[in-house]
């Protein structure tokens, strides 16, 4: 594998916007993603969004990941992936936060240490990416307006693509009951 | 058991406290309509809760999640070639462009430069399928407004598409044409494949077109259905994450094609200096239903001025990069005749064999009918992902709904749905 090349100048822009915070960064195929710690998460967001050098106007998306006995070492289980523009430039940089969970991750129970705060206060259409993320992979994203399950229905006993869930096997269709007109 | 118009007090409104609806003021009047999950006007499987203010819009909800069917989950099942059949299904207005999409992305993944011959056959059937999005889309809209005629216009031409998509893979709907630095197939024969190309562009297309803007153009009901309704402005297109035609109907002026260039629309495609293919990205900036489908309409007209620079010119030579490298798989006529295609094609098959992919993640987008269709994916250095996030425009461009049906008319709302052509397998995966 080879070494990635960290030249990307937003590398520079932030590390010397926030002296003394901890960064990480990779490249790959020259695509560049800082890793930030999911407290200093919405600040360096507000950076990289009205920083006129930075200039990311536009998020593209934003998708969970869940590293569970991933081969290489991770800096946590979940991360939680953004994939941000800038028009003037034509940039595309990534934005990656790791959390991991305190509870066992077979279930639904709200799990207070995998939370990240929501960026729908800088990018309105970060709602339904963030719900999505929330309802496949149970991170749930603090100052969200309106955050409910989006694909799965809400009493749903999993999250589903998290690694500890099986393909097959849990809910399965015909372990639901079948709702019509006259079970009323 | 019978059930009354005026839902009673368990109906499940849902009713959220987001902070661009109006507040919620109770007239006593308002009532609340279903719309869908199964409605001839939603296209596919997607539900509204209006709440509706005679017949005015003042609260919309939309549920969605219909036909979630786990796209993301099986792609860690999947390897890279087999789950383009899987990726194929989620725009299936243009099947093929998700095809080409994911082999883009996977090629991002691996570094592989296609061949020339290659990059040029999927610029054309890409903007093929291009035209099969808009046709339908624009058609379609017709169909919701009333007009039937304005459906089957723009379906006719369709059908040559799926001919032409026959031709060269064997199917006709999903064509799972695309392969891991190739394709499935070489063409039959080109001479044939270029004819149906010109034939259908300048024999059947144009004519369509001509006859649809004909119908729709000054067409007083659809212009009077269609200025003004579900106005979206500049700055809400990028604060929502709009892409493609919805967002260059209000002046967004992003096209991936000329940003981040792929293919043959970037400049030096086959490493000899050939120039990128001239086109031109048409952008309104009115921002309301009509204005999307002007877009839609003038880029068939710039998709088929592309297809026309690139159709007599097509590159002799393989279709797959080093084919005797371990990235593809081999031809069949190789796997029976060779000791060693046949080698090849088991160590990319068997489930303990497989591609050896880099430990690391990349993003691949294109630019499809309805915006930015990228995958991202994460790679554990298997024969498969270890996780594929789909990037599908539609379910992004759909999250606008409730901003932009807000105050509209009951019947103003499925003209809206039209215009943001929301795909729901592409939308729930």
């Amino acid at each position: 594998m080879t070494t990635p090349t960290l030249d990307h100048p937003t590398f520079k822009l932030v590390k010397d916007a926030f002296p003394g915070k901890k960064f990480l960064a990779t490249e790959f195929r020259g695509q560049s993603t800082l890793i930030v710690e999911p407290a200093d998460l919405h600040e360096v967001m507000v950076f990289l969004k009205s920083d006129p050098r930075a200039d990311y106007c536009f998020l593209s998306d934003v998708s969970g990941v869940d590293y569970l006995n991933y081969p290489a070492e991770m800096p946590g289980r979940f991360a939680v992936h953004y994939n941000l523009i800038c028009f003037n430039r034509d940039d595309r940089f990534f934005v990656k936060t790791f959390v991991n969970p305190s509870l066992p991750t077979d279930g639904i129970v709200p799990d207070p240490t995998l939370v990240v705060d929501s960026v729908c206060d800088l990018w309105a259409g970060a709602e339904w990416m963030e719900r999505e993320v929330f309802d496949m992979f149970g991170i749930r994203f603090r100052n969200h307006p309106d955050l409910r399950r989006i694909l799965m229905w809400e009493e749903y006993p999993a999250h589903p693509l998290r690694k500890d869930y099986p393909l097959r096997g849990r809910g399965e269709r015909d372990q639901y009951k079948v709702v019509d007109r006259t079970s009323g | 058991m019978p059930y009354t118009l005026k839902p009673d007090q368990g109906f499940d409104t849902d009713v959220e406290q987001t902070g661009y609806l109006k507040q919620h003021v109770d007239t006593g009047d308002r009532w609340v309509l279903n719309f869908g999950p199964q409605h001839p006007a939603t296209h596919t499987t997607l539900r509204l809760v209006l709440e509706l203010d005679g017949e005015r819009v003042a609260r919309c909800t939309p549920h969605i999640g219909y036909l979630h069917s786990g796209f993301e989950k099986l792609a860690e099942h999947l390897d890279y070639n087999q789950w383009v059949t899987v990726a194929s299904r989620m725009n299936y207005l243009s099947p093929i462009a998700n095809d080409i999409c994911w082999h883009h992305a996977v090629e991002t993944l691996f570094g592989i430069d296609l061949t020339p011959r290659c990059k040029v056959l999927r610029t054309i059937i890409a903007e093929l399928a291009r035209i099969q999005d808009h046709l339908l889309c624009v058609g379609a809209a017709c169909l919701d407004l009333g007009a039937f005629t304005g459906f089957l216009y723009g379906f006719n031409p369709r059908e040559k598409i799926y001919d032409i998509c026959d031709y060269i893979s064997g199917q006709r709907y999903h064509s799972d044409w695309t392969r891991v630095g190739g394709l499935m197939q070489d063409l039959p024969d080109e001479e044939t494949f270029k004819r149906m190309i010109k034939n259908f562009l300048h024999a059947d297309l144009t004519p369509a077109i001509k006859d649809m803007e004909g119908l729709v153009l000054r067409n007083r009901i659809f212009l009077d259905r269609t200025r003004g309704i579900g106005i979206l402005s500049k700055e809400d297109a990028i604060a929502w994450s709009t892409t493609g035609p919805c967002a260059r109907a209000s002046g967004v002026r992003r096209d991936l094609r000329k940003d981040a260039p792929y293919l043959c629309y970037a400049d030096n495609w086959d490493g000899q200096g050939a120039e990128a293919v001239k086109f031109s990205v048409p952008v309104c900036e009115e921002g309301d239903v009509l204005a999307r489908f002007l877009v839609r309409l003038e880029e068939i007209k710039q998709s088929i001025k592309i297809i026309d620079q690139l159709i007599d010119n097509i590159p002799g030579g393989p279709i797959d990069t080093f084919a005797d490298a371990k990235m593809t798989k081999p031809r069949k006529t190789d796997v029976y005749g060779s000791i060693e295609g046949l080698i090849q094609h088991f160590q990319l098959i068997m489930s303990n064999r497989g591609w050896k992919a880099p430990i690391a993640e990349a993003y691949g987008a294109n630019e499809t009918a309805n915006g930015e269709l990228g995958y991202f994916i994460v790679s554990d250095g298997g024969a498969r992902a270890w996780r594929v996030k789909a990037r599908p425009p539609s379910f992004i461009n759909y999250s606008l709904m409730q901003k932009l049906t807000e105050g509209h008319m009951i019947a103003d709302v499925v003209a809206i749905i039209g215009s943001l052509n929301i795909v729901a397998a592409e939308l729930d995966r």
